[in-house]
């Protein structure tokens, strides 16, 4: 699998769009930190931007490439290595470029402002990780998607479909139920729905740790109550590792049996 | 040496491979013929382990190898369509499938006898069709197997990178190779082709040689014998 991983990730780290995903990141923290002159804002900002553009640039720059490999992979399919080693080096190959390109994007701006030494420098590392961790999250995505239809457009179609589903329409529902059914007790509810989209969960870790909850009323409170608590850290990072491993996983079992 | 027992594939509805049988026992040179959709490719793809067939079974020296992947180092394959990642150069490309098949073996020959010496350090997305057609020429004939296969090698080739092509499938021939090639160029067929295996509509119609195509279907070239056979089973 190295050896896949290994070219696929020369081959990621020299393409322009990867240099201009860095810049972005590069320009929107500097840009962040200079106008706010300050950290914490500059953070929550980072965050709701990164919320947004990585899921999106990971998605679909990862069908892209997946699509556009499909002759290489092919190359790769006739030589005497397992599929599955093909599939999770061009997969890990994928994922790292792009969390490489957003840690240097970011880190610089922050670290000459001070990150380091300040006291939200664990929230910031925290912004990093689950950042990341929604990049390899949305790259498995895309990889399960180019793997389930040869169709390229259709495969775009699902990705965008996928990424604002995630972002803005699971939230509109969620936010719908809860109006609609706001005379009755929706704690568990709400807690449950926040933790089955990687993107809510990845928000509200957060924001608990920014200790920004305090704007949500009464919702935060009891989100505070669950996540900062023992059982609620555990529950919360088992349920990102199954969203780490799920489209990895699925994509695995679709390739086995797929003709190529 | 390779054997293939019963194969069938269907995609949907679609019947591409129909029990099919197949045995490449003695080298030389085997043309699959057939027209567009007749399962050349799919047949090449099965046998790789890329398409998995909804039922038979390939044997390779007597071992079955259907669900496994080692047998392949035996194998070389050059794919119908040369698409390279964009922003790795020849050189790069040709240390990679060697490490992947941990092989040493001196592809320099071959870069000469293409001349690829000044294109080897420049980024495929760079390279021109014809020149990554050359190259992935070289990644797949570079190893030293009893196996090779060709899907439409000589796509794209300029005249005298075919005349060399054309010149290595001989000396490899030579060297007591099995070659299993697809291609729609009738002269190719004719000459340097040992034997031909017509595919239509996923069954075999035909095997042997040119001359018994010739007297089974009463024409005096290839050409007007396939053309025959087309228009008789009324793909014209």
């Amino acid at each position: 699998m190295f050896k896949v991983f290994k070219y696929s990730l020369f081959d990621q780290t020299r393409s322009k769009w990867i240099y201009l995903y860095t810049l972005f990141f590069f320009l929107v923290s500097y840009a962040m930190l200079y106008l706010n002159n300050d950290l914490m804002s500059g953070l929550t900002n980072l965050l709701n931007i990164s919320l947004l553009i990585c899921p999106l640039v990971s998605i679909i720059f990862g069908t892209m490439y997946f699509y556009n490999s499909r002759e290489f992979t092919d190359l790769l399919l006739a030589q005497p290595i397992k599929r599955t080693t093909i599939l999770l080096g061009q997969y890990f190959g994928l994922s790292s470029s792009l969390s490489l390109a957003y840690l240097l994007g970011n880190l610089i701006p922050f670290i000459l402002y001070g990150v380091i030494v300040s006291d939200i420098f664990i929230s910031f590392i925290m912004l990093l990780i689950a950042v990341v961790s929604l990049t390899f999250i949305f790259s498995g995505f895309a990889i399960m998607i180019s793997l389930i239809t040869d169709n390229r457009i259709k495969g775009f179609g699902f990705s965008i479909f996928l990424w604002l589903f995630m972002t803005f329409i699971y939230d509109g529902i969620f936010l719908l139920t809860l109006f609609l059914f706001s005379d009755y007790p929706m704690e568990i509810f709400s807690i449950s729905v926040t933790m089955l989209n990687p993107v809510d969960l990845a928000r509200i870790l957060i924001m608990l740790k920014l200790d920004i909850t305090s704007m949500l009323g009464y919702t935060g409170a009891v989100f505070n109550k669950f996540f900062g608590s023992e059982t609620g850290i555990m529950i919360s990072s088992i349920t990102l590792i199954f969203w780490l491993f799920m489209p990895v996983i699925l994509s695995m079992k679709i390739g086995k049996r797929k003709d190529f | 040496m390779l054997e293939i027992r019963n194969i069938s594939k269907s995609y949907g509805k679609l019947k591409v491979l129909e029990s099919v049988d197949m045995t490449f026992n003695d080298s030389g040179i085997y043309s699959i013929l057939g027209p567009n959709g007749s399962g050349k490719t799919t047949l090449i793809k099965t046998i790789l382990g890329m398409v998995i067939p909804d039922k038979g079974e390939i044997f390779f020296d007597g071992i079955k190898i259907n669900w496994t992947y080692n047998y392949r180092s035996k194998i070389s394959y050059l794919p119908q369509i040369a698409n390279f990642p964009d922003n790795l150069t020849g050189r790069e490309l040709i240390s990679m499938i060697k490490d992947i098949r941990n092989s040493n073996l001196n592809e320099e020959y071959l870069i000469n006898l293409f001349d690829l010496k000044n294109h080897l350090d420049k980024n495929m997305k760079h390279l021109s069709g014809g020149t990554k057609q050359k190259l992935n020429v070289v990644l797949a004939l570079m190893f030293d197997t009893p196996i090779i296969i060709l899907d439409e090698p000589t796509a794209g080739l300029d005249p005298v990178a075919l005349i060399s092509f054309k010149k290595l499938i001989k000396e490899l021939k030579k060297r007591g190779k099995i070659i299993i090639l697809t291609t729609h160029i009738i002269n190719l067929v004719e000459e340097i082709t040992d034997k031909i295996i017509f595919l239509l509509e996923g069954n075999i119609y035909f095997k042997g040689n040119i001359r018994e195509l010739l007297e089974k279907t009463e024409e005096n070239n290839l050409e007007e014998a396939i053309a025959k056979i087309l228009k008789e089973n009324g793909n014209v």
